[in-house]
């Protein structure tokens, strides 16, 4: 078999052993169980007041073992990958079950391997001063763009993951993982406001990427002219209005409002406010959203997820009906339905789960400028900060960290940071104009489900909602907006 | 089923590997160097439907080291404690440190400042193990029945759970410091779902937890309490865009707490990152607020012998009756400011010393929370917050919300999907009352409280 051998040569393991350990797992019978050997390197360094103060790198390599018996999953791992231990955390896994001894079946197939990112050298393995340049770099583009930049901060962070995945039903699957991330932030300083801004993007890249088109001082620039905007930002408004996001990270809306209400877990359990809704209206016609692991070089893009299964794009809702949702191995067998290649895990350590990858409103034909125009009285959400979800009541919040009054269908002041809140199944229905601007984000979203963080990706075109509450302090009743 | 499965402990003592690695990394031309080794082990199991859901049990450990060469620093950590694993961790520190900048104020604290605080700590208890594995099932399992059980209107559940780990930490340096301690932790939980006769569901959860079993609250109580916060949410609806007085329940209290934390923060300080950078000794709340961090109280979530640094922790009033007394630092920050360490380093494997809290909590006042309620004629009594709508530079805060309308001075309807706004420079002058509840239920801890002054956004 031809094998990226990384497992085979670092730690002398043989399709033999794999064949013991899975046999160890279900040695007290059991429906399925895999193991994960998960090998992470990874690298940081930062600079504050011009000087980097912080330079890291770490290893961290283990192995994590799932026995599945109908509904129950056992789970242990190890960070000793000695034949002893791993045995010792198959059979501790074992114990979920209560049954004879099941074999595994003989002989591994490996599924014809995808390169959705194929980096030559891994960054991690790059060289560490051409890391140093690039937060050196950020640090300087961000003070020469204004004096009023009195702070900035740099960092960058890389990592390459080494994985394979063998189940006791011939699943075999292997990849190497690599993504990096660069993030500024400044704040901005006059005798009398402060503010701050933030940028930062990367993906499943070689470090090249950042001495292309997305360099440092791109990423500098924008930080830097966010905060000097925030300077002059005035109150928000509260209360329901008009709501128009920007296209690319404002999809973290997607992401919060329906994309973990539609993830399989919540769904089979009945804990979801989406159980039950397929095939029904959880949006306007106007509005169809992807979830797409496939993208070339993408944050959230994976060759095959964390179960070892090839990643897709599912459609999660057509024109406005529901038409499914993100499973995994454990969800996708007891609902009967197919893996749609969402199982996700943050390490060895964690039981993998359905998780989203890169996840989309897809294009509409209204022209951004139309969409604006159309706004008697409302904001323009362009930038935000993160997001959160109730799935159970459907609630879900997102904060605005730039963003404008559209008065009489122009933009206008820019406006203080506010949380925009919702209902899930409802807030989509409101979606009366959709742009033919799709972006994705710049690569820097993770996301959090059950304390587990895994790299995302989202996006959106610019998008109009006829109803959202805007959660500022301006009120309604003072007369007009407060100045 | 499972029976505890005691890991055999590692062969070396892991104390001496720290301080071996230590002089290993000065031998090799280090000027100072500090070592940190974390191990743990975790069981947890979550039981739904009355159902074993998942089972997990496992250890782990990792090792990590910092080294300075003059004034230039840099780390390096990983869970290969093989004699190549160290000496690459080691070699790698070595090398990064040449390419770091040289700052001024680098280093570790001074060989005077170093220690602990003596006394049994009270933070480990080996009987979070002690239960049998069907036990332990037993515990999640009740906690959700409980819950079920409670009213017809709890139609199905995320679970009961329980949870146990242990957690050893050594930490040796090059003045010759050399400490460890072990912390136990064990919590029952319960996470029901109530639906209305609609089919609208409202899901809430509670939680007991503790460093032993003993201490534990019983899973039933747990169980019912959990039911009763999610039956109390069904029915709730949206209320007009307004301002009124908010009381914060305690847990969502402790989120005010941690914006103060967030602002005394002597990283965020020296650089003028918070609002509250340079407001020493002035008022910045109102005259009912007295915050204090202990990281020395028996038996604390908060509490260690030493911190991330090795200096002995201790009781610093960062509020005293509304004036900044104090700012947390570790010995970084506290050069910048020219200040001392107040003994808050936190580490974590690798990069330069954050700032953590110990105990930290607001000084309860007299009153009951039904009093502080009682005096509200129209108001919110809020008990969830989503999103982190905060910005520590300006003070702007806007968060959505969830909780209890307040009509008469009685708890009456529950509402949702309003926001709450403000400025939390507003904001702490305007808590304008405390009450007598405070419970430690993690290592940051608030009574209930009353703010006036913000705005409430719904329809």
């Amino acid at each position: 078999m031809d094998r990226n051998p990384f497992f085979f040569q670092h730690y002398g393991l043989t399709d033999r052993d794999l064949e013991r350990y899975l046999a160890a797992a279900l040695s007290a019978g059991g429906d399925y169980a895999d193991l994960y050997f998960e090998y992470l390197s990874s690298t940081g360094l930062s600079v504050d007041e011009s000087m980097v103060k912080s330079a890291s790198q770490g290893i961290s390599a283990g192995c994590g073992i799932r026995v599945i018996s109908g509904e129950r999953t056992g789970y242990a791992y190890t960070d000793d990958l000695s034949p002893a231990r791993i045995l010792h955390a198959a059979r501790t896994a074992a114990l979920i079950a209560t049954g004879p001894a099941k074999t595994p079946s003989a002989g591994f197939q490996e599924k014809q391997a995808r390169s959705l990112y194929p980096v030559t050298l891994p960054s991690v393995d790059a060289e560490i001063t051409a890391k140093v340049e690039l937060v050196m770099r950020a640090d300087a583009a961000a003070r020469a763009y204004d004096p009023r930049i009195k702070e900035v901060r740099a960092n960058y962070a890389d990592e390459l993951r080494n994985i394979l995945v063998v189940g006791s039903d011939g699943t075999f699957a292997e990849d190497s993982q690599p993504l990096a991330r660069m993030n500024v932030s400044c704040i901005a300083k006059t005798d009398t406001n402060s503010a701050r801004g933030s940028s930062g993007g990367g993906g499943r890249v070689a470090l090249d990427f950042f001495f292309g088109d997305k360099t440092p001082e791109y990423f500098a620039r924008e930080a830097a002219r966010q905060s000097i905007l925030q300077l002059d930002a005035r109150e928000a408004p509260a209360g329901e209005m008009e709501v128009v996001l920007g296209p690319g990270w404002p999809g973290v809306l997607i992401h919060e409002a329906v994309g973990h209400g539609l993830e399989a877990d919540f769904n089979r359990k009945q804990t979801s406010a989406f159980a039950g809704l397929i095939g029904k209206r959880v949006a306007s016609e106007k509005c169809t959203v992807v979830d797409n692991g496939t993208m070339p070089w993408r944050r959230g893009s994976l060759n095959v997820d964390d179960e070892g299964h090839q990643t897709q794009e599912t459609v999660l809702i057509e024109r406005g009906i529901l038409k499914g949702y993100l499973s995994d191995k454990l969800s996708a067998k007891l609902m009967g339905t197919a893996d749609t290649g969402n199982g996700r895990r943050e390490s060895y350590e964690h039981i993998p789960m359905p998780r989203m990858t890169n996840t989309y409103l897809l294009a509409g034909e209204d022209h951004p400028e139309d969409i604006i125009r159309s706004v008697k009285r409302g904001i323009y959400a362009v930038n935000f900060g993160g997001g959160q979800v109730d799935i159970t009541n459907g609630k879900f919040v997102f904060s605005a960290s730039e963003a404008y009054m559209i008065e009489d269908g122009h933009v206008t002041a820019p406006i203080r940071g506010a949380t925009l809140i919702g209902n899930g199944p409802e807030a989509l229905k409101h979606v009366s104009m959709v742009g033919n601007d799709l972006k994705l984000d710049e690569g820097i979203g993770t996301c959090g489900k059950d304390g587990q963080a895994v790299p995302v990706g989202v996006g959106m075109p610019t998008t109009k909602l006829d109803r959202l509450t805007v959660g500022g302090t301006a009120r309604k009743d003072a007369g007009g907006f407060m100045q | 089923m499972p029976e505890t499965i005691v890991e055999q402990q590692t062969e070396i003592d892991l104390k001496s590997l720290a301080q071996d690695i230590v002089s290993r990394a000065m031998s090799s031309g280090a000027s100072t160097a500090e070592c940190v080794v974390r191990e743990g082990d975790e069981f947890s199991t979550l039981v739904r439907l009355g159902q074993v859901e998942t089972l997990k049990e496992s250890g782990s450990k990792a090792i990590g080291v910092r080294v300075f060469c003059g004034k230039r620093s840099a780390s390096t950590y990983s869970s290969d404690f093989s004699r190549d694993g160290l000496d690459r961790m080691l070699n790698g520190a070595l090398a990064l440190a040449k390419i770091t900048s040289e700052d001024p104020n680098a280093g570790i604290p001074e060989p005077s400042q170093l220690g602990a605080i003596g006394g049994d700590l009270d933070l480990y208890s080996s009987d979070v193990y002690s239960l049998p594995g069907q036990e332990r099932i037993a515990y999640a399992r009740r906690a959700e029945k409980a819950a079920l059980d409670s009213d017809p209107r709890i139609k199905n559940s995320d679970g009961g759970s329980f949870d146990a780990a242990t957690g050893h930490k050594i930490l040796a340096n090059s003045h010759g410091f050399v400490g460890e301690y072990r912390r136990s932790y064990c919590s029952v939980a319960a996470v029901p779902i109530a639906q209305d006769d609609k089919g609208a569901m409202q899901r809430d959860y509670w939680f007991s937890v503790s460093r032993s079993l003993k201490l534990l609250e019983s899973p039933e109580q747990v169980g019912k309490v959990a039911a009763q916060r999610a039956l109390r949410r069904l029915g709730a609806r949206k209320v007009k865009t307004q301002q009124v007085p908010v009381i914060f329940d305690p847990l969502v209290a402790t989120s005010i707490l941690e914006h103060i934390f967030e602002g005394v923060n002597g990283d965020s300080v020296y650089r003028g990152a918070s609002f509250l950078a340079g407001k020493l000794g002035q008022t910045i709340a109102s005259t009912n607020v007295t915050v204090i961090d202990d990281g020395t109280m028996r038996g604390g979530f908060g509490t260690s012998p030493f911190d991330g640094e090795g200096v002995p922790t201790r009781r610093t009033v960062v509020i005293d009756k509304g004036v900044l007394s104090s700012y947390l630092l570790n010995t970084y920050t506290a050069k910048k400011l020219g200040l001392q360490t107040t003994a808050n380093a936190s580490r974590g494997l690798a990069g330069t010393p954050g700032i953590g809290p110990g105990n930290y909590f607001l000084q309860p006042g007299t009153k009951t929370p039904q009093q502080l309620i009682a005096e509200v004629k129209d108001g919110l009594y809020v008990t969830e917050f989503l999103g982190m709508g905060v910005n520590l530079v300006t003070g702007d805060y806007s968060r959505g919300a969830s909780g209890l309308w307040i009509s008469g001075g009685e708890l009456t309807y529950p509402v949702e999907e309003i926001t709450v706004a403000g400025n939390l420079k507003d904001m702490f002058m305007n808590i304008s009352d405390v009450a007598n509840d405070l419970e430690f239920r993690s290592s940051v801890a608030s009574p209930t409280i009353r703010i006036d002054g913000l705005t409430m956004g719904g329809e």
